[in-house]
């Protein structure tokens, strides 16, 4: 059983200088079985790995990461969470995302930092304002809080945004979702690593998935650097190595994978309070609790996996924040980093079983998996437990791409691809 | 970020090209007598090379003109640059 964390075990600890701390999770060596192994340790996979052990009761399950928990994806992005979709099916699933956000410092005894400051979408040409109006009627009628601002309330919500008329791109208005926010993106790996851990989850760090074994068309185990791995089922929660993983099965994904940067400030006091997105002029915005300004570029236009990106899509973000946000033209830029992205060609997930029973894969979501992370492994969880999608990511199958029922949200994607 | 020797152009940056994805995916003849699994396959699915990736690119600043890359996508290295119509190169 672990210590729980509150006021008093901080102040308990602060005698003895902190240096007493429980370990978080144990560090343990894998297995000969399990009953199920999920391969990627980052925050869809952790949690997959917690609601499998917390709502089905597979315990005898590990979670095996190629390098260190929460080191690729999860600490990549910009911790951005809204649910503002326009299709029913997105909006079942990443309203479902947002509310256990809502609950889940106290669901798992740790500090996320959720904080819902707004999420805001802003609006520059007709048919951005035509669009948003149309989102914004959609998100309501599902029962998701959503507005839409003119532009002096847009100034009046964010008094630092340029709404000149005389700017290359004005401001013709935005959407507001008050529910949406940010949350610390490492709490959210460590707090589910350390709650699944507590229930009995193995997670196996530094260990790399070099190959499937399959009997006909069932999976047997894993082939890894710690050895071979028997089991029966396997969740693939890979991000931008999903389809390399496929490849090892003999699977072909609709996926490509790209770098997408983000950068951060020097630290500054607090200027915005909010987060402010623009597709259009592809630039968004927000501050971290350090005082960073924590901004979002876009993705290269080809399939790399370098985790670098290209400098020409750095400067075009900062072009356009200048243009918004010309209070920061003095701001230096402390530290800028690439991540790989498993772009869907709809700009949608995959939660699914595949045609090899026994294996399932969750992946697809592109540049915008982060808010997604409590209700994606809640329902890819459910998934591998019952062999069964859950009624939420029924529609997230990889088989919508033979019927054509694509879930295309491209418009909802806050990064242009 | 890297650079691109266009094979009618010479080197450029490769800021002035498309990536056109993944290359040698021949559209189908008759789509007509396809299923829909197949139709799928060559509409949609990639196999997202992690190494040698041959890819189709368009110099769509310069010349405008079509051809084909091997390309690492673990590092960005270009391994060869042909025309459009050849075969891809034995790497």
């Amino acid at each position: 059983m672990k210590n729980k964390y509150s006021i008093f075990s901080l102040i308990k600890n602060a005698f003895s200088n902190h240096e007493n701390w429980q370990r978080a999770w144990r560090d343990p060596e894998p297995k000969k079985e399990y009953d199920a192994v999920i391969v990627g340790g980052g925050g869809h996979g952790l949690a997959t790995a917690y609601y499998l052990a917390k709502k089905h009761n597979l315990t005898n399950i590990a979670v095996v990461e190629k390098g260190w928990i929460g080191g690729g994806n999860t600490g990549r992005n910009t911790t951005i969470i809204r649910s503002n979709y326009l299709w029913d099916a997105s909006a079942g699933l990443y309203d479902h995302a947002l509310k256990i956000w809502e609950g889940l410092s106290q669901e798992l005894n740790y500090n996320v930092m959720f904080s819902q400051r707004g999420v805001m979408n802003l609006a520059h040409n007709l048919q951005d304002v035509r669009d948003l109006k149309r989102r914004t009627h959609a998100n309501r009628l599902n029962g998701i809080d959503a507005v839409w601002l003119e532009t002096d309330e847009v100034k009046k919500f964010c008094p630092i945004i340029n709404t000149s008329q005389d700017i290359r791109y004005p401001v013709l208005g935005g959407t507001l979702q008050k529910r949406a926010g940010t949350a610390r993106h490492d709490a959210v790996a460590w707090g589910y690593a350390r709650g699944a851990d507590e229930m009995g989850v193995d997670i196996i760090q530094n260990c790399e998935v070099k190959g499937i074994k399959r009997n006909g068309d069932a999976v047997e185990g894993l082939e890894t650097t710690k050895g071979f791995i028997k089991t029966k089922k396997v969740g693939v929660v890979a991000a931008g190595h999903s389809s390399v993983i496929a490849n090892m099965a003999g699977l072909k994904l609709p996926l490509e994978s790209k770098p997408l940067q983000a950068l951060v400030s020097e630290p500054v006091k607090p200027i915005i309070d909010t987060v402010v997105m623009s597709n259009a002029v592809h630039a968004y915005v927000s501050q971290s609790d350090k005082g960073e300004l924590v901004i979002g570029a876009g993705t290269d236009s080809y399939v790399s996996y370098t985790q670098k990106g290209s400098f020409n899509i750095v400067e075009e973000t900062l072009k356009a924040i200048l243009e918004l946000y010309p209070i920061f033209s003095r701001m230096k830029m402390l530290r800028q980093w690439g991540g790989i992205v498993d772009i869907c060609p709809d700009a949608s997930p995959i939660i699914s079983k595949t045609s090899i029973k026994g294996l399932y894969f969750n992946c697809g979501w592109g540049t915008g998996g982060f808010k997604a992370t409590p209700g994606s492994g809640d329902l890819f969880a459910h998934t591998i437990a019952n062999d069964e999608p859950h009624k939420l990511n029924a529609a997230f199958n990889i088989n919508r791409f033979v019927s054509g029922d694509l879930v295309d949200e491209h418009g909802a994607a806050a990064v242009a691809h | 970020m890297f650079l691109i020797s266009c094979p009618y152009c010479g080197e450029r940056d490769q800021s002035e090209f498309v990536s056109g994805g993944e290359a040698h995916i021949a559209r189908p003849k008759q789509p007509t007598e396809l299923n829909d699994d197949q139709w799928a396959e060559y509409l949609f699915m990639r196999k997202n090379i992690k190494g040698i990736q041959f890819e189709r690119w368009n110099h769509v600043h310069g010349c405008r003109k079509w051809f084909n890359v091997a390309r690492d996508t673990s590092n960005d290295k270009i391994e060869k640059i042909y025309k459009m119509g050849e075969q891809p190169p034995k790497i």
